[in-house]
């Protein structure tokens, strides 16, 4: 159930909006007759509206709106072409090692020590690589001075 | 003749470039202001508000032509907007030019009446953003659809999915921030 000061809260929000009922209004009069603290913050919060009132929100160059939708459908192909690229490159990737690994371990002249050296530098490049692009894109994401131009 | 947004909703649902394209012109102002009001930076706003179309159209296929686009629209763009304030990424907006983001109607009014009253009332004005600018992107969002926007409780309270009492709840606790934060300037 709605205790009083929320209700008051309410009455002060839809008369500051021009939302309020006949019977809501004669509500709000009651306690506002009943409260000077409640005068003052009605007075503070219309002042604040006529201020608030008076502001809006920046127009951009008019030559945004006729490129927008240009913009907006060249960003929907970028996003179609980085699926296609990402699954190329997983399948031929993917592909390509699996030959590389089967064709070292069936090579019978290599040595298995060098055959087991190439595979641990290589699981170690993987590594490196997957480790390096994770720790850049999370720096990214919360470094709090990437905005700032050097 | 204009087609009905009923039958463009349609036609993107099954693929018709040429009808989202034309709710994306129909709707592109909107949502623009909606980011721009919320980010209080230009580039934010364009980025976030294109980036809210690309996703509406990937998930066209659920679109419901029986309702309207807008708030379904904005229920896409308002999740990239907090999610883009929360994670910080929002800087680029404190580093625009203070507050250029709002513009006040009765400048040059006071401008006229001499340039003191000019200059109190561009301090007013920037004052007024960055204290928009601190709000919680809850109260900021409410905020901005009732006072830019000028969207009534009811319609608010549809867009954002809650009751109008938690409408006006945010509206009061964004107004009672402001008006601290103007401190003797009201």
């Amino acid at each position: 159930m709605m205790d009083r000061l929320d209700r008051t809260k309410e009455l002060l929000m839809r008369a500051l909006d021009d939302e309020l009922s006949p019977e809501e209004r004669t509500e709000l009069d009651l306690l506002l007759a009943d409260d000077p603290i409640l005068r003052a913050e009605r007075e503070r919060l219309g002042r604040l509206k006529e201020v608030t009132g008076e502001m809006k929100l920046r127009n951009p160059p008019e030559q945004l709106w006729d490129d927008y939708w240009n913009s907006a459908y060249s960003r929907m192909e970028r996003g179609i072409g980085w699926i296609l690229v990402s699954f190329g490159v997983i399948v031929v990737g993917g592909w390509a090692t699996w030959q590389f690994v089967t064709e070292l371990i069936a090579d019978t002249e290599m040595p298995p020590l060098i055959k087991a050296g190439i595979l641990a530098g290589s699981l170690g490049l993987v590594i490196l690589t997957v480790s390096v692009l994770r720790q850049r894109l999370f720096v990214r994401k919360t470094d709090p001075y990437k905005d700032i131009v050097r | 003749m204009q087609r009905p947004e009923s039958v463009l909703m349609a036609g993107a649902r099954d693929g018709d470039g040429e009808a989202f394209g034309e709710l994306v012109r129909r709707h592109m102002r909107r949502a623009y202001f909606a980011a721009l009001g919320l980010t209080g930076s230009h580039e934010d706003a364009l980025d976030l508000s294109q980036e809210a179309f690309t996703r509406a159209l990937r998930a066209s296929r659920s679109l419901d032509p029986g309702r309207p686009f807008y708030p379904w629209l904005y229920g896409i763009l308002r999740r990239l907007c907090l999610n883009h304030l929360r994670d910080g990424r929002a800087r680029s907006a404190k580093l625009e030019v203070a507050g250029g983001w709002l513009v006040d109607d009765a400048r040059e009014r006071a401008a006229a009446a001499g340039p003191e009253r000019g200059a109190e009332r561009e301090e007013l004005r920037r004052r007024l953003a960055t204290a928009i600018g601190e709000l919680s992107p809850v109260q900021r969002e409410a905020l901005v659809l009732r006072e830019f926007e000028g969207l009534r409780y009811a319609e608010i309270a549809v867009l954002l999915e809650i009751p109008e009492g938690t409408v006006m709840s945010r509206l009061y606790a964004a107004r009672k921030a402001l008006a601290a934060a103007l401190g003797d300037e009201l």
